[in-house]
């Protein structure tokens, strides 16, 4: 077991850089950005991070491929009929139970 | 709207990410007591970190008692996106919200908390913005808690299945604003190709995943920026005016 104060030391380091990474950009710009290029930039990396952050870590999110792949169509289609986070949430995990239910029944 | 109503909406906004999170930090309370962390210290890196994929690559440089040096570079590359994710919060945050404020909010800015956030029509407010970020910090710590204690506390297709929830999140939000606006689907399509090819291709796999996302989000970003740039501000609010407004542009 690692001791308590050199534990302490690693976590502050930690957490501190993490923060830090945070922090500065939310507290240095405080103005709304006219730059219409940097403003698009802006529009689009939310989009892009989270697209790049899916694909393809969701195939290997679950116990199989199969079940990741049927969660993934029935969050796609619920989100294409505009239901709520939690709704698609909640659809994507249940397929993927009862999908992986159905296949221990198959071996 | 009130505080006490934003702070409500907030709670209720942010309650599905609370759930993603109870079943990732499950996960890593498991990892971390594991690789030889005790329960508190497990629980105090979660609470301390908010992040997934810094904390699991933290957590053996701490058991290792590794140099400082490589903590400090891992978790900078590997967080290095959320000041990403904080320029653009920045934008989204109402010029009412305080410096001390903003010291409190920036220790939540994760990428779901973050993603609804930014999905929201209006500016955002301090209220709105601390009831969005306290159940799934709840829900963090908790998860970390109960996979820390046990490991086997829930059934391993429970697990399996709540695996995908922040995933389904992220599909959730990405997926509306796509079918409205032609350049922000073709933007994340180019994001998740590049992300694949980072993933599958032999040599790139061996770029971290930290890393990977921050060239794929810059490329696909800086591109977009530059073929479909979003229309001047006029007096229409921001976000309803850019979603229906970049679209007209790659019509034209």
């Amino acid at each position: 077991m690692i001791r308590t104060d050199v534990f302490f030391l690693y976590l502050v380091v930690m957490a501190g850089v993490t923060y830090l990474i945070r922090m500065l950009p939310l507290v240095l710009c405080r103005k709304k950005i006219e730059n219409r290029f940097i403003r698009s930039f802006l529009y689009y990396v939310p989009y892009a991070v989270l697209s790049a952050m899916t694909i393809p870590a969701i195939f290997y999110s679950t116990g199989c491929l199969l079940s990741a792949i049927l969660g993934l169509a029935c969050a796609v289609i619920l989100s294409l009929l505009e239901k709520k986070l939690l709704t698609v949430a909640i659809g994507a995990c249940g397929t993927v139970f009862i999908v992986e239910y159905v296949m221990t029944f198959f071996g | 709207m009130n505080s006490r109503k934003l702070y409500l909406r907030g709670l209720k906004d942010g309650f599905p990410i609370c759930l993603g999170y109870l079943s990732v930090s499950f996960a890593f309370g498991i990892f971390a007591v594991g690789a030889g962390l005790s329960i508190w210290q497990t629980i105090l890196v979660s609470l301390a970190n908010v992040t997934s994929a810094g904390q699991l690559a933290g957590v053996p440089i701490i058991v290792g008692s590794l140099p400082l040096v490589e903590m400090v570079l891992t978790q900078f590359v590997i967080n290095l996106r959320y000041s990403l994710m904080s320029v653009s919060l920045s934008q989204k945050l109402s010029p009412r919200v305080k410096l001390l404020h903003r010291l409190a909010i920036a220790f939540g800015v994760t990428d779901e908390i973050f993603a609804v956030a930014i999905s929201q029509k209006k500016e955002v407010e301090t209220p709105y913005m601390l009831g969005l970020i306290t159940s799934p910090v709840f829900g963090w710590v908790l998860g970390t808690a109960l996979g820390a204690l046990a490991g086997d506390i829930l059934p391993e297709m429970v697990v399996s299945a709540l695996g995908i929830a922040l995933y389904a999140m992220f599909v959730a939000i990405v997926i509306p604003p796509a079918k409205k606006n032609h350049a922000v689907a073709l933007c994340c399509l180019l994001a998740m190709a590049m992300s694949a090819a980072f993933y599958y291709i032999p040599v790139l796999s061996e770029i971290s995943a930290g890393i990977s996302i921050i060239i794929c989000a810059l490329v696909s970003g800086l591109l977009f920026a530059w073929i479909a740039p979003i229309p001047d501000e006029e007096k229409k609010g921001p976000s309803d005016h850019e979603a229906d407004g970049a679209g007209k542009e790659v019509a034209t």
